[in-house]
């Protein structure tokens, strides 16, 4: 096991500059935007947490496709979750949670929002804040990228790696890195993912759900199925959002914390042997 | 040694600065942002770019999405006070609204004094849009008034008029210094806005009082809290500093952004 040491591979290869600066201070701007939208974002779900699609709530009628409720039972207050008719018990967590020592019914429980506590109106606050950094960060990454060579290098996979695509999801189902200076198609294919797919998404989704923005725009609501189905668009690619993270955060402890951490914050990668450098590209 | 802290005090601090930082995740920003803090005042400037890019992008004219009347699918939904308990309103609500007075007054060159009967009287706008609720719903109804744009005509705002503020009968909330009305404020903007209406119908009816009999505030291109009901004075001001908390309306006061187009 200690040969594929990753943090100190036996055949050390050099350091090379992985990461501009435009990538690492852009990275780490997402990462806390994403934090606070994420937990904001929960919060003002909680002012309605139901989802639903098309233009409208249905009241009087039935067009909802997620929800989480509260009920008092016999054996006390029960949370629910119901997904595309298929309701799930989750007492605890969603829909009925613990709150300065009560049980209250609330979508998601108070240690997953901001403000702990209900208030639909500093989340919104907080939440229109970062959705301007990261728009703001987001094109300026987009240009940055785009001029220094980044977006056609390492996000838009090219011929050889569709052609390495069955061995790279081999290799990752072994767990089995290789420490390149280039990304490899499966990483291309994540971080496009995120950033060309989800995130723009995100942006028009969300501001699909602006009345203001609905009269300068009506299309986008149109096209995205009304209101809101954005609405429900957005909490669906929030989720994968999250999913995203959590892979990014395993794979970071599996290929090498300490050399992957170098490379967002300093820029410095060491690669697995002097054969996969190619310090000259920078 | 007034200042030495006791062993047992210090062991019961950290106990509970360890306990509420491991029981509570995100409550560690709750201080930080409460209302009318530093780092709050940092965060609401968020709204005001918001409010300057909207007012770039669209024009003023702009108008909301229109629907079919095949799409209104179900009452409208009312929410906040839906039966005033002010002695005065229902006295005017037993009576039919028979006594009810729009008051315009202000920074305008005429006031005036309007019954409801007035209002109907002039050319109305009956438009089916979607309301959206700042909680996250949304509901499609018709909406039939007098177009605020008519009515400012007939008062002639003066030169330093800014804002147009809605004064409402129903209390809202009551708090030390007595009972709180609701009232919300707009720009000139949104109140010259083609779709800004002074709504008396709904849906082809008379507005029900659940929805803000007899008279409400339609700002379509923003969020139902801006849409004043019950409303009994509209009033054009040069600064909002004179009323309630001084930051636009009741929600306002209470931390929500005064610009809602989003």
């Amino acid at each position: 096991m200690h040969e594929r040491d990753d943090d100190h591979p036996p055949t050390a290869g050099v350091l090379v500059y992985r990461q501009s600066g435009w990538t690492r201070v852009t990275h780490w701007l997402w990462a806390v935007s994403l934090f606070f939208l994420l937990l904001t974002g929960l919060q003002i779900f909680n002012a309605h947490p139901t989802l639903y699609v098309g233009d409208q709530s249905g009241f009087s009628f039935d067009n909802a496709v997620f929800s989480m409720s509260g009920e008092n039972t016999p054996q006390g207050p029960a949370g629910y979750t119901t997904i595309l008719g298929y309701r799930f018990d989750t007492t605890g967590v969603f829909g009925v949670s613990e709150s300065r020592g009560q049980m209250i019914g609330r979508g998601f429980p108070a240690w997953a929002t901001i403000p702990s506590h209900v208030d639909l109106a500093t989340g919104r606050v907080i939440h229109f804040f970062f959705a301007w950094l990261l728009v703001g960060t987001l094109l300026i990454w987009f240009a940055a990228s785009l001029a220094n060579g980044h977006f056609r290098r390492d996000i838009v996979p090219n011929r050889e790696d569709v052609r390495n695509l069955p061995k790279d999801i081999a290799d990752h189902a072994r767990l089995r890195f290789h420490h390149a200076r280039d990304y490899s198609v499966l990483q291309k294919l994540a971080y496009a993912s995120v950033l060309v797919v989800m995130l723009p998404l995100m942006i028009l989704t969300g501001l699909a759900m602006s009345p203001g923005m609905n009269a300068a725009m009506p299309w986008l609501p149109e096209i995205l199925g009304g209101r809101q189905t954005a609405r429900t668009i957005h909490f669906v690619v929030m989720a994968l959002l999250v999913g995203f993270f959590v892979v990014h955060m395993l794979m970071i402890l599996a290929a090498g914390p300490f050399n992957e951490m170098r490379s967002i914050i300093t820029g410095w990668y060491r690669t697995g042997s002097a054969r996969h450098a190619r310090s000259g590209e920078e | 040694m007034a200042f030495q802290l006791s062993r047992r005090r210090l062991l019961t601090g950290a106990t509970a600065a360890g306990s509420s930082l491991a029981l509570s995740g995100c409550d560690a920003f709750d201080g930080l942002t409460r209302n009318g803090s530093a780092v709050r005042s940092v965060l609401e400037q968020a709204n005001s770019l918001t409010y300057r890019v909207q007012r770039m992008l669209l024009s003023s004219d702009a108008l909301a999405q229109e629907f079919s009347e095949s799409e209104i699918r179900q009452p409208q939904r009312p929410n906040g006070v839906t039966q005033p308990a002010d002695a005065l309103y229902r006295t005017m609500s037993a009576g039919g609204f028979a006594d009810y007075r729009l008051t315009v007054k202000g920074l305008v060159e005429k006031p005036l004094t309007l019954t409801l009967a007035e209002l109907q009287a002039v050319p109305a706008r009956t438009q089916v849009t979607r309301h959206d609720c700042v909680e996250g719903w949304s509901c499609i109804a018709k909406w039939t008034g007098v177009p605020l744009a008519y009515v400012l005509d007939q008062a002639r705002p003066k030169e330093a008029a800014r804002f147009a503020v809605f004064q409402c009968f129903d209390t809202i909330a009551k708090s030390l210094s007595g009972e709180v009305k609701y009232y919300e404020s707009i720009d000139l903007i949104d109140a010259r806005h083609p779709q800004t209406i002074l709504a008396y119908g709904l849906n082809g009816e008379a507005l029900p009082v659940a929805n803000g009999a007899p008279l409400r505030l339609r700002v379509e291109r923003q969020l139902g809290y801006k849409m004043a009901k019950y409303v009994h004075t509209v009033e054009l001001v040069e600064s909002l500093d004179g009323y309630g908390g001084g930051k636009g309306g009741y929600w306002e006061d209470n931390g929500y952004d005064w610009f809602a187009g989003i």
